[in-house]
């Protein structure tokens, strides 16, 4: 297979310390268009750590990531959704005073146009863009993943997966270029883990996203990742394709020095 | 020149006053996490507790100090114990309104107790003034200060050294970790919130020995707030700095440009903090983990 | 109809509002009610009305600020003033009509707000209600010391506004459309991306910042939309009582509104109804009560406004502990509703 893969996002020599720690060292990622890039390692390798530069939350000390040309690290965090960057996070990070509906919603906040004065009178441009929004999370996200008898109920109290699909819709709803999931399969029994996986094999296939995601479950990773790269201690230590990371000795001998 | 030197040492010396209730507010801070918006109302209820004991009972200023802090100890024990505790894991937001509520409860009840009128404390403070070269100090103010002092460097001492120091030291650094080290981390809770009780009373007392206690002596408290912005909220060393800073500030910008202009002085302290430099001048940021 | 609006009207869960028809009458029976209050009242009844829905506006506003964003202010009746000495000022320097004063109002606070609370939003944490202490303090004094504007401690007193003629029952007219309006208003931005955001700014800010919503923006929207209703409120009360002096806006009052919110419920237009209706009646009870025990020549304000701050400190307090959903949690249990309490942690 022959093909010109475009990155759509690269990190190229970052840097990130917490006080003395050194939480990333020059690590090195480039996340091809299209693709499913997995980032594995062991706990505290600094996947997490890699996650939250690239949304703008921690700060590098040094290197550079470029995402379509432009210079991530001089925007501020919440510009991110705009340019088609969404996430989930590893503990999940729903909004509990809110509807699962109006949680999913908050995923395409940047793209609505309403503002405070259209908002509070609340009758042509505003109430027609809430009900355009509903319908289209329902016609695209609700039955794909399975979430139509959970629109209007609360999320405290919801199954852990149903919490994970949930995050997994918000961070479509707004129709993302580039999806990052941290854990995504984390928390889950066999079963979960196969449906959550066919879940995103469906939206992989359906729409042309780029998909780069973090766990520790290597059966699931070996199942939709088109290439890994491995963290440890957070130096990146090798990256290839699933059958060749398998068999670097470098990440066997990572993965052992840890139990 | 000389008189700039007088209301730079007048300054400094009502600053030590604002240290102690300082401390009360950075201990409780430290430890709890809680910021205590009823630290000027525990000053001020501490201060009647004691002018209960030694005017209205009668006991005298050595039984009444010993029971009037004991008191204030209590009282803040009892707000920790009955109304922050059960509220442990809500919402920061919650807590914090809790304080400013019990500000207002302590406000009310010194109210309808003591009335609005000023209640004089006995003389204890030697009123004869104090000369330092030829520069005048107030006898009170001078005595407040030296035993604000004292009272400070006791309060260090035991935070530093003591084994129930160590303990608040170690949950304000940590809760988990030092929870899982054995520290009885409720026990810090109410031992850090004693201790603001006393520390407290005892910079209302000192403050009320000059002018007496009304109940809206806890009005200073905006000027503490001003201490702990410049201090960093979590700096136990920098608020003595702070304090001090402050009340020379505010006493010679008074001196020169009149009184309206010192009250004005603790505001536009805590703006401009926040502008330049939110986390104090010793105060440490934290990167949060997400 | 096809299926997916259908199912949108789908049994109510989360709020008495969520279902749009029940809610649509309630509005309808609000309105109407409101309508009703000059025909059947006393002429006391009506100032209390008046002075009902004023609070309402006011305690709206710091329930958009303090319940939904999360964001506490302490110094909410700080804004109120600052609404009314400029309509105030405007009305008598220029004569203004009470429509424009409203908006002067709203605009001062607003940007008097903002003053306050851009240093203070900038950065997380408590801040917010470090600056609005600070602001009631020194515009208070402001307000008190700038005699040669304000009128000092006698403040300022204003000539009779007549709506269509209709004297006092015009007025409240006014000040119940502005009631329901600013109502209606509110409740709509939490239809929206607006009001969405401000409830997750307070719950996770980062998340929020990951859908794209700025943060520090959200947090100046949620505190200056909360001051510009005080403004608004603080307009029509310059208006209704003729006369704005430093004292109508102290601390008390400010803990008054952070009561109102509390004790109504966070993070619910109805919960600030129900709760500036019960503030408003309360210290009016209050006073029958004192009067009827202690008698006729009791000495009221002496007693009074200790017993106020005891009291508003008590159920800020109280409900806190015991019932953090407040009376609008009350009114859901009745109704067989159960609820989470404080979710989320609210950095
Ligand atoms: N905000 C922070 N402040 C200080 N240290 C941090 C912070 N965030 C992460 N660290 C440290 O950085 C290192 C990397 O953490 P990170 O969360 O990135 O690991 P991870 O690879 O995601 O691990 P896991 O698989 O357990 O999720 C750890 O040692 C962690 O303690
Ligand atoms: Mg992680």
């Amino acid at each position: 297979m022959i093909q010109q893969l475009e990155n759509l996002l690269q990190v190229s020599d970052i840097n990130v310390s917490f006080g003395g720690l050194k939480a990333l060292s020059n690590v090195n990622l480039s996340v091809p268009s299209n693709r499913v890039t997995a980032v594995i390692g062991p706990n505290g390798a600094g996947k997490t750590t890699l996650f939250n530069v690239i949304s703008g939350f921690y700060s590098a000390d040094s290197g550079s990531i470029q995402y379509e040309k432009m210079d991530l690290l001089t925007m501020p965090a919440h510009s991110r959704s705009k340019i088609g960057i969404s996430r989930t996070f590893q503990n999940i990070a729903l909004f509990p005073g809110m509807s699962v509906l109006e949680n999913i919603k908050l995923g395409a906040h940047a793209q609505l146009k309403t503002n405070v004065f259209s908002a509070a009178i609340y009758l042509g441009s505003a109430a027609r863009e809430e009900r355009a929004i509903s319908e289209r999370i329902y016609d695209r996200l609700l039955n794909l993943l399975e979430l139509e008898d959970y629109a209007d109920r609360s999320i405290s109290g919801l199954p852990y997966g149903i919490q994970k699909r949930i995050e997994l819709a918000r961070a479509l709803a707004g129709e993302p270029k580039l999806l990052m999931l941290d854990e995504p399969f984390a928390g889950m029994n066999t079963a979960e883990k196969a449906n959550m996986a066919n879940h995103m094999r469906q939206i992989i296939e359906r729409t042309n996203i780029t998909v780069l995601l973090i766990d520790h479950d290597m059966e699931s990773i070996m199942s939709i990742a088109d290439s890994i790269s491995v963290l440890n201690f957070g130096s990146l230590i090798a990256s290839g394709t699933p059958s060749e990371i398998q068999k670097n000795p470098a990440v066997i001998d990572a993965y052992l020095g840890e139990e | 020149m000389n008189l700039f030197l007088e209301f730079s040492l007048v300054g400094i010396a009502s600053g030590g006053i604002y240290v102690l209730s300082a401390l009360s507010f950075v201990i409780v801070y430290k430890a709890t996490n809680i910021f205590n918006f009823a630290t000027g109302e525990m000053m001020m209820f501490g201060t009647y507790f004691f002018y209960v004991f030694d005017t209205q009972l009668g006991f005298g200023w050595i039984v009444g100090l010993a029971a009037g802090l004991t008191s204030a100890a209590i009282l803040a024990m009892i707000i920790e114990r009955v109304l922050l505790r059960p509220l442990l894991g809500r919402p920061h937001l919650v807590l914090i309104m809790v304080t400013f509520g019990v500000g207002s409860i302590l406000r009310g009840l010194a109210g309808m107790i003591w009335g609005p009128t000023v209640r004089q404390l006995p003389e204890i403070l030697p009123r004869t003034p104090i000369f330092i070269g030829d520069i005048l100090l107030p006898g009170k103010l001078a005595w407040g200060f030296v035993i604000a002092g004292v009272i400070a460097a006791l309060f260090m001492a035991y935070y530093k050294y003591s084994r129930a120091g160590i303990a608040i030291r170690a949950t304000a650094t940590d809760q988990i970790t030092a929870e899982s080290l054995g520290i009885n981390i409720r026990g810090v809770f109410l031992l850090a919130w004693a201790l603001a009780g006393v520390l407290a009373a005892a910079s209302g007392i000192i403050t009320a020995s000059v002018n007496g206690v009304t109940p809206q002596l806890g009005l200073v408290a905006l000027n503490v707030l001003a201490v702990v912005m410049l201090a960093g909220m979590n700096s136990v060393g920098g608020v003595i700095l702070a304090g001090l800073f402050i009340g020379w500030i505010e006493t010679v910008v008074g001196a020169y440009f009149g009184a309206a202009w010192q009250s004005f002085v603790p505001y536009l302290i805590v703006l401009l903090v926040m502008i330049v430099k939110p986390s104090g001048l010793f105060g440490e940021e934290k990167v949060e983990r997400i | 109809m096809n299926q997916h609006t259908s199912f949108l009207r789908k049994k109510p869960k989360l709020d008495i509002f969520a279902n749009p028809n029940a809610e649509l009458v309630f509005w309808c029976i609000f309105a109407v009610g409101l309508m009703m209050v000059p025909v059947f009242g006393s002429a006391y009844f009506l100032y209390m009305a008046c002075l009902v829905c004023i609070n309402l506006v006011a305690t709206v506003g710091l329930n958009i600020t303090v319940g939904y964003a999360g964001l506490l202010s302490i110094g909410h009746s700080a804004f109120l003033g600052v609404g009314a000495y400029a309509s105030a000022l405007a009305f008598l320097h220029m004569g203004t009509p009470l429509a424009l004063n409203i908006v002067i109002g709203a605009v001062s606070a607003f940007s008097v707000g903002l003053v306050f609370g851009l240093p203070a939003l900038r950065i997380k944490g408590v801040h917010l209600a470090i600056a609005t202490l600070a602001a009631q303090y020194s515009l208070y004094f402001i307000f008190q010391q700038w005699t040669s504007v304000t009128g000092g401690d006698r403040g300022l007193s204003l000539p009779k506004t007549d709506i269509l003629g209709m004297g006092d029952t015009g007025f409240y007219y006014v000040v119940a459309f502005v009631a329901l309006i600013t109502s209606i208003a509110a409740r709509n931005l939490f239809r929206t991306r607006i009001g969405r955001s401000f409830i997750a700014v307070r719950e996770k800010d980062y998340a929020a910042q990951v859908l794209g919503i700025n943060v520090v923006g959200v947090k100046l929207m949620a505190f200056g939309i909360g001051a510009a209703y005080a403004g608004i409120a603080g307009a029509l009360l310059a208006a209704f009582l003729r006369i704005v002096n430093p004292d109508q806006f102290t601390l008390t009052s400010s803990v008054f509104f952070l009561a109102a919110v509390v004790v109504g419920g966070r993070g619910s237009i109805l919960g600030a109804m129900l709760g500036a209706v019960f503030m408003t009646l309360m210290p009016e009870i209050l006073r029958e009560g004192i009067s009827f025990a202690m008698g006729p020549e009791a000495d009221m304000a002496s007693v009074l406004s200790p017993l106020r701050e005891i009291i508003f400190g008590a159920l800020i307090v109280g409900f806190l502990i015991f019932e953090p959903r407040g009376l609008v949690g009350i009114v859901r249990r009745i109704m067989g509703h159960r609820e989470v309490v404080d979710a989320g942690t609210g950095h």
